[in-house]
């Protein structure tokens, strides 16, 4: 009986929100406020900096998969295979565990403790460069969309390649694109909770960290949640606005869903 | 530059058969279970059922804002809870995918769906069909061909999330092989094997979605 089983989970659950110890101030008190905070600070660098990774590397190879030279559009091509087809956490740690043996001693050892927050600055790189592939695909499609009548009318004017990408295809590539540039800045913005696997103590981790200190952890993964979706949603809104004024003049455009 | 030793990998090759049988089994039990519950959350929407139909789209929201890890550490927290006793990694891991991929599949189920013409429902309807039924014999199934090859793509980034299960220590492929390389001190050797492993799969699946998808198109 399906209802049957329905009822037995709602007196499960009833059961144990009465068994639990509620402690909602937890999140307000002294460390745990402050942890959360800076948890989410770093989650913001994580994101921010990777972004900038991403989104310059991306654009050029999403120019590379789209020019005219076949050598460029297979470096672009087998970038985006080669970091789209092993998953990020096992990118982060060929980054952190591997890449730094692979190197002579001397800058193997500077990559694992001398250069700035090892773990911190690994995590963005990792993150970034995985990332400038998926931003990769979107430039791609957004240059592909302008068409290729506005890429020859460039050159019939006398503009040369490069030209052509800087004033007409990339201005009006990346209006088009908006929406699915913002999806990979919030996929970079939940991924970078990937850093805590190797020691980088973002809003994830702090939370966890919150839960093995006091046992609360239903107080501490809700406050969690909470920043996630208020981020999320604050760069949805903002993003649609910019969408909305920056759209081109016969095109369909709805904003980041 | 260090030298390497590949022997640690066919010394190790039954504790990694084991890890990638639970990728595996991870993988095809969320990929049935998210896509059940998706279904389902994408026709409370489609079908516009009062009340029903916003709950759904909150809960999608809600899901695709939130990282996968954190969703893993809720689940790995409530269930037990829940259940009152400990259960093991597999079944919160389990249920914490299940919960989270059906938010992106019903996404994909919906523009499948969408992607269907409403002449194919009306005639079902004039033919005398009830709307389950209309549904049941004759949108989902054109539906679920349209978005096959999507589905099958997002059915490979499914086998590279499961990975995050490292979160938890359970012991998928990943897991298996960082034991072995923290055990034999071999992690260049392990991480490497890891990555060429999943890559071949993953690059393999991908370009068999892309035949697919050629032969859809014609």
């Amino acid at each position: 009986m399906p209802g049957e089983g329905f009822l037995v989970w709602v007196r499960l659950i009833a059961e144990s929100a009465l068994n639990y110890n509620w402690d909602w101030g937890i999140l307000f008190r002294d460390p745990y406020a402050g942890w959360i905070l800076d948890g989410l600070g770093w989650t913001i660098v994580i994101s921010l900096l990777a972004w900038v990774i991403a989104f310059t590397l991306g654009s050029i190879l999403g120019v590379f998969r789209t020019t005219s030279s076949p050598v460029l559009r297979a470096i672009g091509t087998c970038y985006v295979e080669l970091f789209r087809n092993i998953p990020i956490l096992v990118q982060l740690f060929l980054w952190y565990f591997v890449f730094p043996e692979l190197l002579p001693e001397d800058w193997g050892r500077w990559v694992k403790r001398d250069m700035p927050a090892p773990a911190m600055t690994t995590a963005i790189v990792a993150l970034g460069l995985y990332t400038a592939s998926r931003v990769c695909e979107q430039v791609r499609s957004g240059i592909e969309a302008v068409g290729v009548g506005q890429r020859q009318a460039g050159r019939a004017i006398g503009m040369t390649e490069p030209q052509v990408y800087r004033y007409i295809l990339l201005p009006n590539a990346y209006r088009i694109i908006i929406p699915p540039l913002t999806s990979e800045f919030l996929t970079i913005f939940k991924q970078s909770s990937l850093a805590l696997t190797i020691g980088v103590v973002e809003l994830t981790a702090m939370t966890r960290q919150i839960e093995e200190y006091t046992f609360q952890g239903f107080e501490a993964f809700t406050a969690a949640t909470i920043v996630y979706s208020l981020v999320t949603f604050t760069v949805m809104m903002i993003m649609r606005v910019v969408d909305k004024r920056t759209a081109l003049p016969g095109t369909f455009s709805h904003g980041a869903t | 530059m260090m030298d390497l030793d590949f022997s640690v990998i066919p010394a190790n090759s039954e504790l990694l058969w084991e890890g990638i049988k639970m990728t595996f089994l991870l993988t095809g039990l969320a990929i049935v279970g998210g896509i059940i519950l998706g279904t389902f959350l994408a026709l409370l929407r489609i079908a516009k059922v009062p009340v029903l139909a916003q709950v759904a789209a909150a809960y999608v929201n809600f899901f695709r804002s939130l990282p996968l890890i954190l969703v893993i550490f809720w689940l790995y927290f409530l269930v037990p809870l829940i259940v009152g006793q400990p259960v093991n990694a597999f079944t919160s891991v389990l249920v914490a995918f299940i919960l989270f991929e059906a938010a992106y599949y019903s996404e994909i189920i919906r523009a499948g769906i969408n992607s269907v013409s409403t002449g194919q429902l009306a005639a079902a309807r004039a033919i005398g069909m009830t709307y389950p039924q209309a549904m049941r014999y004759v949108v989902l199934p054109q539906a679920f061909r349209a978005m096959t090859p999507i589905l099958l793509t997002q059915a490979i980034i499914l086998f590279q999330d499961t990975s995050l299960v490292y979160v938890v220590g359970l012991r998928d492929f990943l897991v298996s092989a960082e034991i072995v390389a923290n055990r034999d001190q071999r992690l260049v050797e392990m991480f490497l094997f890891a990555a060429v492993v999943y890559f071949v799969l993953c690059f393999t699946a991908s370009l068999g979605v892309k035949r697919l998808q050629r032969r859809f198109a014609k």
